[in-house]
């Protein structure tokens, strides 16, 4: 097999008395779509932080295409993206404007290409003069794609990206990701609480808890094993246990 | 490196280009208090003080390239904190100093523009003409660019450390710093204890220099290299600060909540 474009061991952060991630161990192969899951305050987004170079960890370290995130930050950010629910572009810029921008933060030397093309595929090209502050929930999600794929990302990471989209939006956009990474074979790492569209758009799903990984695998292999009939069933034992006795446990 | 930053100006270059409002503000208190200063100084200078409208007008217009310059660097972190934006600076492979090195070039426009429509309002209104200082007025003008700019870096490491709970500092800095650096008044006007925090502002020897060029006794050589070694001391003292904050708060995890409150 080859090398692990992320390779996390014994990752470990604390805040003051609280542990927010808890020796992490995993890998993500290129190409691959991975789920970090889990409830509230189970380390997805500090997980997140912590491959971006966001934040230090305690103990263990994070490799991304086998450099270590806190020596090699810059040279690692060049190669990544980043998009989640929680953040924006500035408001008061056009939506080409803020394309353009980050084009140019990303080292793009003719932006113009590049940024039209992304905004027809993301199907935003008749919104680029508009001011940003003004696009809808799923425009602004869409946009924010935009940026994410600007410097043509080997690993993107989406933190809820869905959030706060109506059913039919969150699937043009599953669609639409789905469609660049199978073009890309972007890797993608992906935390969402939509258990159902996790479902369908991730190769594999890595479930935390307190800041420890319960259980790994892909959705289905992972339903089985908690003999649970859905992904939701899954989070929502994980969410109330804490943990997943599932059946390769119980022969342990 | 280049690139990065050229991305960094047009992201403030277009915010000023989209909103009138923002673009007179950066003119209107300015203006404001000119006139407020202006008029006062002339009445002074009719009533006891031969000099008052040169050495108020002046120092009004020299303190707001201070204040300026501060405000770009500072503004610039606020702002994205505001619009949560900071996050996905942060993300991109902008290094800190390219951050500081774009608002710092913010800073000499925004400092320059206005600085230019109160040098001919000043010449226009109370006969004041900053250009006839000519070239000694060179090094005053670079001394305080410096000096926000070292301001700016302090101010911005503290917004990134305490984000918007510390938005009062944008503002509230510069106002700290100008009591202790003579801008209206000569430093002997302070009281002793004051005096040494004065004469460790690259500031205060500006402000003293200028009064000094305008009284027709020269530029003294001691007045400016004061002035361009305590900068210095300043700018690499913000700079450190700025990289030490950074990774402070990479380290507490307050990064990744900057504009998520």
């Amino acid at each position: 097999m080859a090398d692990p474009v992320i390779q996390v061991s014994g990752l470990t952060k604390r805040f003051g008395a609280t542990t927010a991630v808890d020796g992490l161990s995993f890998a993500v192969q290129r190409g691959e779509i991975l789920g970090l899951l889990g409830p509230n305050g189970a380390g997805k987004t500090t997980t997140l932080q912590l491959l971006l170079g966001l934040t230090t960890p305690t103990a263990g370290e994070a490799r991304v295409f086998g450099l270590d995130v806190q020596r090699h930050r810059y040279a690692i950010l060049q190669r990544v993206n980043f998009s989640s629910a929680y953040i924006s572009l500035p408001t008061n810029l056009t939506a080409w404007e803020n394309l353009h921008v980050f084009a140019r933060l990303y080292g793009l030397r003719r932006p113009r290409p590049k940024v039209l093309a992304l905004a027809e595929t993301f199907g935003i090209a008749d919104l680029l003069e508009r001011v940003t502050g003004a696009l809808s929930s799923g425009q602004l999600t869409r946009l924010n794609l935009c940026k994410a794929f600007l410097n043509d990302p080997e690993v993107l990471f989406l933190d809820e990206p869905t959030a706060s989209l109506d059913p039919d939006i969150a699937d043009t956009v599953r669609q639409a990701l789905r469609a660049q990474q199978r073009q890309r074979g972007v890797t993608i790492v992906y935390t969402s609480h939509n258990m159902r569209e996790v479902e369908v758009l991730c190769d594999r799903v890595l479930f935390l808890a307190r800041g420890r990984a319960v259980t790994e695998g892909s959705p289905r292999d992972v339903m089985e094993r908690a003999r649970q009939a859905s992904l939701e069933d899954v989070f929502i034992r994980i969410a109330r246990d804490g943990r997943l006795t599932d059946a390769r446990d119980v022969e342990a | 490196m280049g690139s990065r930053i050229l991305g960094l100006l047009l992201r403030y270059g277009y915010l000023y280009r989209r909103s009138l409002a923002r673009s007179m503000e950066l003119f209107f208190w300015p203006v404001m208090d000119l006139l407020v200063w202006g008029f006062l100084s002339t009445y002074l200078q009719r009533v006891a003080a031969p000099r008052a409208v040169s050495y108020l007008v002046g120092a009004l217009i020299l303190w707001d390239i201070l204040y300026r310059c501060q405000q770009a660097i500072t503004l610039a972190v606020t702002e994205d904190i505001w619009v949560k934006n900071i996050l996905n600076v942060f993300i991109a492979p902008v290094r800190p100093a390219e951050l500081l090195i774009a608002t710092s070039i913010v800073g000499v426009v925004k400092a320059a523009a206005p600085g230019v429509l109160l040098t001919v309002l000043a010449l226009a209104l109370y006969d004041f003409d900053l250009l006839a200082l000519g070239a000694s007025l060179a090094p005053f003008l670079a001394s305080l660019l410096l000096f926000g700019w070292a301001v700016g870096m302090f101010t911005a490491a503290l917004i990134l450390r305490f984000g918007q709970a510390a938005e009062a500092l944008v503002w509230g800095v510069p106002f700290l710093i100008q009591p202790f650096s003579a801008v209206f008044y000569p430093v002997d006007i302070l009281p002793a204890w004051a005096r040494p925090v004065a004469l460790a502002l690259p500031s205060t020897h500006v402000f003293e220099g200028m009064r000094a060029a305008i009284a027709g006794e020269g530029v003294r050589g001691t007045t400016l290299l004061a002035a361009f070694g305590l900068n210095a001391a300043y700018l690499a003292a913000g700079a450190l600060f700025f990289a030490w904050m950074l990774q402070r708060v990479r380290e507490k995890g307050y990064l990744g909540k900057l504009g998520m409150e």
